[in-house]
């Protein structure tokens, strides 16, 4: 019971204290195997593969993975809901304090503030996920030629994408499951 | 009850598809939430994707949180945000319980390459989609400029400053700034007015 509440502490701890997303939780995860040795740093980096090919965030699945590895199932599931309990609680606070200041002209200011640099970092992030989907910049490295560069049938797949996106409204659900099969049948 | 089943069931949803970082995601909380229940509008998820990069946790989470509460209070909120964590628990279960070395399998890689490429046009879809109601004049063309690059190029850059630090930087200069467009207009408003009177 008290391996439980310990898990439950530790990654309540990481969830109250990584800001900005997935990654961010890595370093409270590496302290927490030194102090715990409830995973190793190998489990980390096998995490970060895993968390790169499955739909949940680094954080959750670490707590998830650990809380299996120490407790079982109900480990598994209570390390991962206290992971998320402190930002629950987070923006409960601030939707309650948004619904009274909306059209406060400071919040708003804020705002106008937070929306570029918003999508800022959303540009960023897709740049990320371009460097390793659309481009090899390691063969570009290796053999110095500009056609190495670009990963041809990844960016065919992605302009097909984008029209098909435009024309048939189907959901992006669909245009994920699709570019699924299509990277195995054409070996991606 | 049966809204916040509903809650919970579309979130389940939309944490089973939700690859990466939580940027792709928009599309398709745009396609569940704006168009088909109309619960939210484009604007306010672009809005509530701001706040959660300057709070703790996963802004994926955080959005869950923000359009559960909105619906339907805190009920809604827990159920939502159970709901978004529901799918990656089981899978994480499940390769913990059963396979091994399931990120090396040459299935898996092909498939995540290919949901790769997907997850780019997604999120150039996004930027698209936001950017005539974010960027609206030279400030905050400035300002998106100024955070691509710094939160882009990071790797090169000889400091990093973390994403959390980067947003409160855009929120207090947006308050700043509109301050002073406030005074601006104020200025050019009452010498309307002198005008005026004339």
């Amino acid at each position: 019971m008290s391996t439980i509440l310990r898990l439950m502490l530790e990654f309540f701890k990481t969830g109250l204290f990584s800001v900005g997303g997935g990654l961010a939780t890595l370093p409270f995860l590496y302290e927490m195997s030194d102090n715990t040795g409830w995973f190793t740093h190998a489990d980390i980096a096998d995490m970060i593969a895993i968390s790169e090919s499955t739909p949940g965030a680094i954080g959750i699945n670490m707590s998830t993975y650990a809380g299996y590895k120490t407790a079982g199932i109900p480990g598994g599931i209570l390390a991962s809901l206290s992971l998320a309990a402190p930002s629950v609680i987070i923006i409960l606070i601030i939707a309650r304090f948004l619904k009274k200041f909306r059209d406060n002209p400071h919040v708003e200011g804020a705002f106008y503030g937070l929306r570029p640099a918003s999508i800022a970092m959303i540009t960023a992030a897709g740049l990320n996920v371009a460097k390793v989907a659309l481009v090899d910049l390691d063969a570009f490295h290796a053999s110095g030629n500009p056609a190495d560069l670009f990963i041809f049938k990844a960016i065919i797949l992605a302009v097909l994408i984008f029209i098909g996106q435009k024309k048939l409204k189907w959901s992006p659900i669909a245009f994920l499951a699709i570019s699924a099969v299509v990277g195995v049948v054409f070996k991606f | 009850m049966n809204e916040l089943l509903d809650l919970y069931i579309t979130f389940v949803r939309i944490g089973c598809v939700t690859f990466g970082g939580g940027y792709a995601m928009l599309p398709i909380l745009e396609r569940e939430l704006v168009d088909k229940r109309h619960w939210t509008t484009m604007d306010d998820l672009r809005d509530y994707f701001s706040i959660g990069q300057c709070t703790p946790g996963i802004i994926a989470l955080n959005v869950s949180t923000f359009i559960g509460e909105k619906k339907k209070g805190v009920p809604g909120a827990l159920c939502a945000t159970t709901g978004f964590l529901t799918g990656p628990i089981i899978i994480i279960l499940v390769i913990a319980t059963f396979l091994t070395n399931f990120a090396e399998q040459p299935l898996v890689q092909h498939a995540f390459a290919g949901i790769r490429v997907c997850v780019c046009v997604l999120i150039v879809q996004a930027v698209l989609r936001l950017w005539k109601s974010s960027v609206v004049d030279g400030f905050s063309l400035f300002l998106y400029l100024m955070i691509f690059v710094l939160n882009a190029f990071s790797g090169v850059l000889p400091v990093k400053i973390p994403a959390a630090i980067l947003v409160i930087i855009a929120g207090v200069t947006g308050v700043l700034m509109s301050m002073h467009n406030r005074k601006k207009t104020a200025a050019a408003g009452s010498a309307d007015g002198k005008e005026a009177d004339k």
